[in-house]
């Protein structure tokens, strides 16, 4: 069952909750509505479904609607998901014109009943034509690093964010040039979810056995969805290199979300790979395998996020959480998490991340170290009551346009 | 009565002094937009940029928890030290004391001074990696009331250890510059009831070199020692 807001006093102090409950009665009645394109499977939608009940718990009128999509539609937003990271794809204007017309066949389909509707990433910010119909505050919440955006790609959005009332990004490397106010709002991971809470040390072990993975030798892990931007071939290739030196088995976890295409072709290649090394464990998880994924990473010696590319990367904070050692890609939101020498180690190669993996296989006091600060960072700065009390605080601050000091 | 806020003037009358009601807020980090990449950069965006910009850029450090002691706690010094290695230019930044000023504009005029003076004397510009850009930031403050008011001295000390980080912050750093004041609000109430010892001596803490903990402990231990004292006759 969903954990209650009530039951975060446990992990976050009463105090955090307290100061959310006076927050939330100056919005108290107000509508939300939160509208991404898909319902299972990436991070906003795993977000959405922790943030949407603990907003009603706190008297909001809160809501989460999906726009539809088709293979046609989700293969152009992949593609302008990529453009918008920096890679370099082929977008031809017949793509553009897929996007406006099936937003278009959106607009009737969808209803409105926000006060303050939050429209998340590139695939439905089409929906703003809504605003002038319908009135309300619209924000549009982008959790991909755009930092280095292909420029066609954002001359074709920019538009469409200039109508908005406000943005939101995740770190302040992704900020653009707007008409519009721009707000810096980090996701979050939920501590009492299936996926970070606390779990027995039988659960843990009786997981890694049912995958063949050996409890007693140490695990090197990377949890995230098969896809080029997270390099999961480059992780293998560290793993090679560590091997080498040091016994040990790589433990490469993830899903596929229903609106990446490019997905089961990656996850070949990576399982070919790994056929020749039975250390080697790719593991394709189905929605809801989020119990797996804690007892995972609780087993693990050292947790791995080589990303090319990344839009903030949580996998990072859902280890941080369990004291676990990170090595992560020095990109996005992972720059955020990873302290470099603090929580873990930010890393720009294969070779790096050999290194350092060896480095905290073989230094079990830093291992520790690192897992204990991570830990007090998270709780700082990556929990859901923080990403709550963000979004009440920019509801209020959109009804003060221009001020900067707020009464409450 | 709100802490820094309108006072009964003990000069005027007979009147009792208001009580002092902690205030708390809470922060939203805008973006602006703008980077910069070296230091006319900086400097170009400095000279417009919103005061409540250069106030986080010089002060939202302090709400943050330190892992280990930071190099140096203004973004303008960290930067231009860790990502231009600019370290004399750095030292100099960071070398600035906040405390002499009572106004951003005038904060921001010293920064600006500082800044000049180096690029005539540093005509080569360094460029920062493109990550490593000056994102300029600045925060919509939400300011409350809490329940927590004190009415003398000893009502004072359960106020400082009953309130949070973020109170600490609202009294010590933001009221100071938003109402132009030299001194914090704890120490401007405690004189206005006429505890003018206590009043100066945590005026005399340094808070931009202390943590919001050890500010909260050493307002503490005067104020207590300050009660001991008046116990023991």
């Amino acid at each position: 069952m969903a954990a209650r807001l009530k039951d975060y006093a446990s992990v976050v102090g009463t105090d955090v909750l307290q100061e959310l409950e006076v927050l939330a009665e100056k919005v108290e009645g107000w509508s939300v509505q939160h509208i991404n394109s898909t319902a299972v499977g990436g991070g906003v939608a795993e977000m959405l479904q922790r943030l949407n009940p603990l907003m009603k718990d706190l008297g909001i009128d809160s809501t989460w609607d999906q726009i539809e999509g088709n293979t046609r539609f989700f293969r152009v937003t992949k593609a302008i998901h990529n453009a918008l990271h920096g890679s370099a794809v082929e977008i031809t204007p017949g793509m553009f014109d897929d996007y406006r017309d099936h937003l278009r066949s959106q607009l009737d389909r969808m209803t409105i009943r926000g006060d303050t509707v939050f429209i998340h990433d590139p695939q439905p910010a089409g929906l703003i034509a809504l605003k002038e119909r319908c009135g309300g505050a619209w924000i549009w919440r982008c959790h991909i690093d755009i930092s280095t955006p292909d420029r066609q790609v954002w001359d074709f959005l920019q538009p469409y964010v200039n109508n908005y009332d406000a943005a939101i990004f995740s770190m302040p490397d992704f900020s653009q040039e707007l008409n519009i106010p721009q707000f810096l709002v980090p996701p979050s991971i939920d501590p009492l979810g299936d996926k970070n809470r606390e779990l027995d040390p039988g659960v843990i072990t009786g997981i890694l056995e049912k995958h063949g993975i050996d409890p007693n030798r140490p695990i090197i892990t990377q949890i995230s969805r098969f896809d080029h931007l997270k390099d999961p071939l480059g992780v293998i290739r560290a793993y090679q290199l560590v091997r080498k030196r040091t016994d040990c088995q790589l433990v490469l976890a993830g899903g596929e979300a229903d609106d990446d295409p490019e997905g089961p072709a990656l996850l070949k290649e990576v399982q070919e790979k790994a056929a020749a090394d039975p250390d080697i464990h790719v593991l394709l998880l189905p929605p809801f395998s989020d119990l797996e994924i804690n007892a995972l990473v609780r087993g693990s010696s050292v947790v791995v996020q080589k990303s090319i590319k990344e839009g903030f990367g949580l996998t990072v904070a859902e280890a941080l959480w369990k004291r676990k050692p990170v090595i992560g890609g020095a990109v996005g939101g992972i720059r955020r998490q990873i302290l470099h020498g603090v929580t873990g180690f930010l890393v720009r190669s294969v070779e790096g991340t050999a290194y350092r993996i060896r480095q905290i296989l073989n230094d079990d006091a830093l291992a520790r170290q690192l897992g204990e600060n991570g830990r007090v960072h998270v709780q700082n700065n990556f929990l859901l009551t923080r990403h709550l009390k963000d979004y009440i605080l920019l509801m209020l601050a959109l009804r003060h346009p221009g001020q900067d000091m707020i009464p409450v | 009565m709100a802490g820094g806020r309108k006072q009964t003037d003990l000069k005027v009358g007979k009147e009792r002094p208001a009580g002092f009601r902690f205030y708390t807020e809470r922060r939203l980090v805008e973006l602006t937009g703008l980077r910069a990449g070296n230091l006319k950069e900086l400097y170009t965006i400095l000279r417009t940029i919103s005061g409540s910009s250069i106030f986080y850029h010089t002060h939202e450090v302090f709400l943050q928890h330190h892992f280990a002691a930071p190099s140096f706690r203004n973004d303008f010094a960290a930067w231009v030290t860790e990502s231009l290695q600019e370290i004399h230019l750095g030292e100099e930044l960071a070398g600035i004391d906040i405390r002499e000023f009572m106004s951003i504009r005038s904060l921001r005029l010293r920064i600006l001074a500082i800044l000049r003076t180096h690029m005539q004397h540093h005509p080569n510009l360094r460029q920062a990696a493109p990550e490593d850009s000056f994102h300029f930031c600045k925060a919509r403050s939400f300011f409350m009331p809490t329940h927590i008011e004190a009415k003398d001295l000893a009502t004072f000390v359960e106020g400082m250890k009953a309130i949070s980080k973020s109170s600490l912050f609202y009294h010590f750093f933001a009221a100071r510059f938003r109402f132009g004041k030299r001194s914090n609000d704890f120490s401007s109430w405690l004189r206005k009831i006429g505890e003018l010892e206590v009043g100066r001596a945590i005026d005399r803490l340094d808070p931009y070199f202390l943590d919001l903990e050890e500010v909260r402990q050493r307002t503490l231990a005067i104020a207590e020692e300050a009660l001991e004292r008046r116990a023991a006759g």
